[in-house]
């Protein structure tokens, strides 16, 4: 009984938002909604913690229905909207115990629960909420999500704007989160956090691309993978773009990830190709495709 | 329960540390009689003015000096010619002159006849009926004075009498008229402002994904304001009786009844506003021009309804406000009892009905 959603469809006045999306979330697993902004990711958060009605469709969240049933829906999820959704001018203990009594329980009670992520906050728990840092305004918002022991529980985009350690250490809790027994489905917008998850869904348009393993997703890459390095970055991507047999070229950190039409692809022929055009140091190595490869290749 | 007491004490919090609305809160109700009361008023006190005396002897004299001892006018100075009338007016000093003719004494005795002219500086005309009103009233008078001893075939006599408000004092005109705009303002542009700004924030969002009853939400954050009314209610009164010596002559238990209901029906008018209004600058857009203009044109507080044109007599009648300073009218200054605002307090109750009706009719549970 985690998260099941068939063919939902949602458009507003001129975007289709999501376009028949059908997928289904085990209990207990962590669960990644992986696509760039405009995917439609917030639009089905918000179907799936009954906030907006699907146009077509039905969904249920641990077997309640999100028309039907969406007081209990509400009485046991837990839901971190995509904007920082706390009060500003109410302090961080202010603002947790809040949470608590509107949901019926006590800090005391589910403390275990935050412990982990609440210690690090702890020390500023008098300041207010407006005044904290990014990385410790998600810390708050995500345990005055957890206060009341919710069965499932949405992020939305919890690390965007988020520092890198912080962002580690935010899916760290997740993880911990997870031995609890909690669903969680998380969006974002960053490849590397995908290869977190249990599984993860990529979309984009509306549309789910693929559901998988993040170890599974990379399979469906359907070409060799090379990394492509020489002295000019700038040339070698414009070359390689020129390049009449290419297949993809995306920049990737400090090399570029090439991919030849060919299947008797030789990197000599563009080894030399490339030296002949006057690029110097060139090194080409097989690499792994990446979740992010995976992607490009599959919102094509 | 709990979490209602819990989402109370929340709002309060948010009310406390905002130090801006605290102090308009708090502070306008006290500025605004101040204003109403000292600085905007209809009465003429001390208003200077200059005469021009032709004739210069003992009737226009003692005229002179009846109206320098009241205390409305205070003669600024004595000119000499006509054409220097046009020249204090232009000064702006003087606000009326007064004409006596020539050989004013000898034709009042002669020909039973002697005219004097006022000129009034009519570019504010009220005041300038009030200036020649009070001038005839003291010239009058003079007249039965010397006409003590002769009898006059034929007379009326008027006797005035101003019912409720003897001295015609504006400020109790005005007190009932501020409040009304003071508990207006504070409940619903305030509770309108509250509620758009959890939908602004996106805390909406995580209140709609809890437990709590939309119906608590909005009690929740009514509450705190229906106590902060009371208290603004009570500051005016108190300001107005012990600054004002404005007297309350009915029940202060029934005054307090009818404005903790007017209270009620502004707070509904404000979630009904939260309700349409997506920010809090709609909100407090839709609070001033759709309920403050209003209130203060159209309820009878400044502009008598009965002389207005029909289309806004009408319209008039939807205006809350309107009831409401009938009722305090009534109460403070007639000192009547319910038995004779049974009428105007139906129609409030009726009015806070509806305005909840339609606002639990249009209030959303979810986002769309």
């Amino acid at each position: 009984m985690g998260i099941s959603v068939k063919h939902i469809s949602k458009s507003y006045k001129k975007v289709n938002a999501l376009k028949g999306i059908s997928f289904e979330v085990k209990p207990g697993e962590l669960f990644g909604l992986i696509g760039p902004d405009g995917a439609g990711k917030t639009t089905l958060f918000r179907i799936l913690t009954t906030l907006l009605f699907a146009d077509q469709g039905t969904a249920s969240v641990s077997g309640y229905d999100v028309v039907k049933d969406y007081k209990s829906i509400r009485n046991s999820v837990g839901y971190m909207p995509g904007r920082f959704s706390l009060y500003q001018d109410l302090t961080v203990a202010e603002n947790l115990e809040f949470f608590a009594t509107i949901f019926g329980t006590t800090v005391k009670e589910n403390y275990d629960l935050i412990k982990d992520i609440y210690i690090q906050i702890e020390p500023f728990k008098n300041r207010r909420a407006g005044k904290l840092s990014g990385g410790m305004k998600q810390k708050l918002a995500l345990s005055c999500a957890l206060i009341h022991k919710p069965k499932v529980l949405f992020l939305d985009e919890p690390t965007t704007g988020v520092d890198p350690v912080s962002r580690k250490e935010f899916w760290d809790m997740l993880k911990r989160l997870q031995q609890t027994g909690i669903t969680i489905l998380v969006s974002t917008p960053y490849m590397d956090e995908a290869a977190l998850c249990d599984r993860i869904a990529l979309i984009q348009d509306g549309k789910i691309l693929q559901i998988d393993t993040p170890q599974g997703i990379v399979k469906h890459y359907p070409k060799k993978i090379f990394n492509v390095q020489a002295d000019n970055m700038y040339e070698l991507i414009n070359l390689l773009k020129d390049y009449a047999h290419q297949y993809s070229v995306y920049p990737f950190g400090e090399f570029v990830h090439y991919s030849d039409k060919r299947a008797d692809f030789n990197t000599a022929d563009l080894q030399s190709y490339l030296t002949e055009k006057g690029l110097k140091d060139i090194a080409i190595e097989t690499t792994k495709a990446t979740i992010e490869d995976t992607f490009m290749e599959l919102a094509k | 329960m709990k979490r209602f007491i819990g989402f109370i004490k929340k709002e309060f919090y948010h009310i406390f540390r905002d130090k801006r609305s605290l102090f308009i809160l708090f502070g306008m109700p006290v500025a605004q009689i101040m204003l109403f009361g000292f600085a905007i008023t209809n009465e003429i006190n001390n208003v200077d003015i200059a005469i021009l005396d032709h004739s210069k002897d003992t009737y226009t004299q003692e005229i002179i000096n009846k109206i320098s001892a009241s205390k409305y006018f205070s003669v600024q100075q004595y000119i000499a010619n006509e054409s220097s009338i046009e020249s204090v007016f232009k000064k702006g000093k003087v606000k009326a002159v007064l004409v006596f003719e020539n050989d004013f004494s000898k034709k009042l005795i002669k020909e039973n006849l002697a005219k004097v002219q006022i000129i009034t500086d009519a570019t504010d005309p009220n005041t300038a009926q009030t200036i020649s009103n009070y001038t005839n009233a003291i010239l009058q008078n003079y007249q039965k004075e010397l006409n003590k001893n002769v009898e006059t075939p034929y007379q009326i006599i008027t006797q005035t009498h101003m019912n409720y408000n003897p001295e015609l004092k504006s400020v109790f005109m005005f007190v009932p008229g501020v409040m009304t705009i003071i508990l207006m303002l504070v409940s619903a542009m305030m509770t309108s402002i509250s509620i758009t700004r959890e939908k602004e924030l996106g805390t909406m969002e995580i209140l709609l994904v809890s437990p709590l009853k939309p119906i608590q939400v909005i009690i929740g954050k009514v509450v705190p304001y229906i106590f902060l009314s009371v208290i603004n209610a009570i500051v005016i009164v108190l300001l107005s009786i012990f600054i004002f010596k404005m007297p309350v002559q009915g029940s202060l238990f029934l005054l307090g009844i009818e404005s903790v209901l007017f209270i009620i029906t502004s707070l509904s008018l404000g979630i009904l506003i939260s309700t349409i209004s997506a920010t809090q600058q709609t909100a407090m857009m839709i609070s001033l021009m759709g309920l403050m203009l209003p209130t203060i044109l159209l309820s009878g507080f400044i502009f008598p309804i009965a002389s207005m044109p029909l289309p806004l007599q009408i319209i008039s009648n939807i205006i809350p406000a309107r009831w409401f300073i009938i009722i305090l009218k009534g109460i403070m200054l007639k000192g009547v009892g319910l038995l004779f605002i049974w009428k105007e307090t139906l129609i409030l109750i009726g009015m806070t009905l509806f305005f909840i009706g339609l606002s639990i009719k249009k209030y959303k549970i979810r986002l769309e």
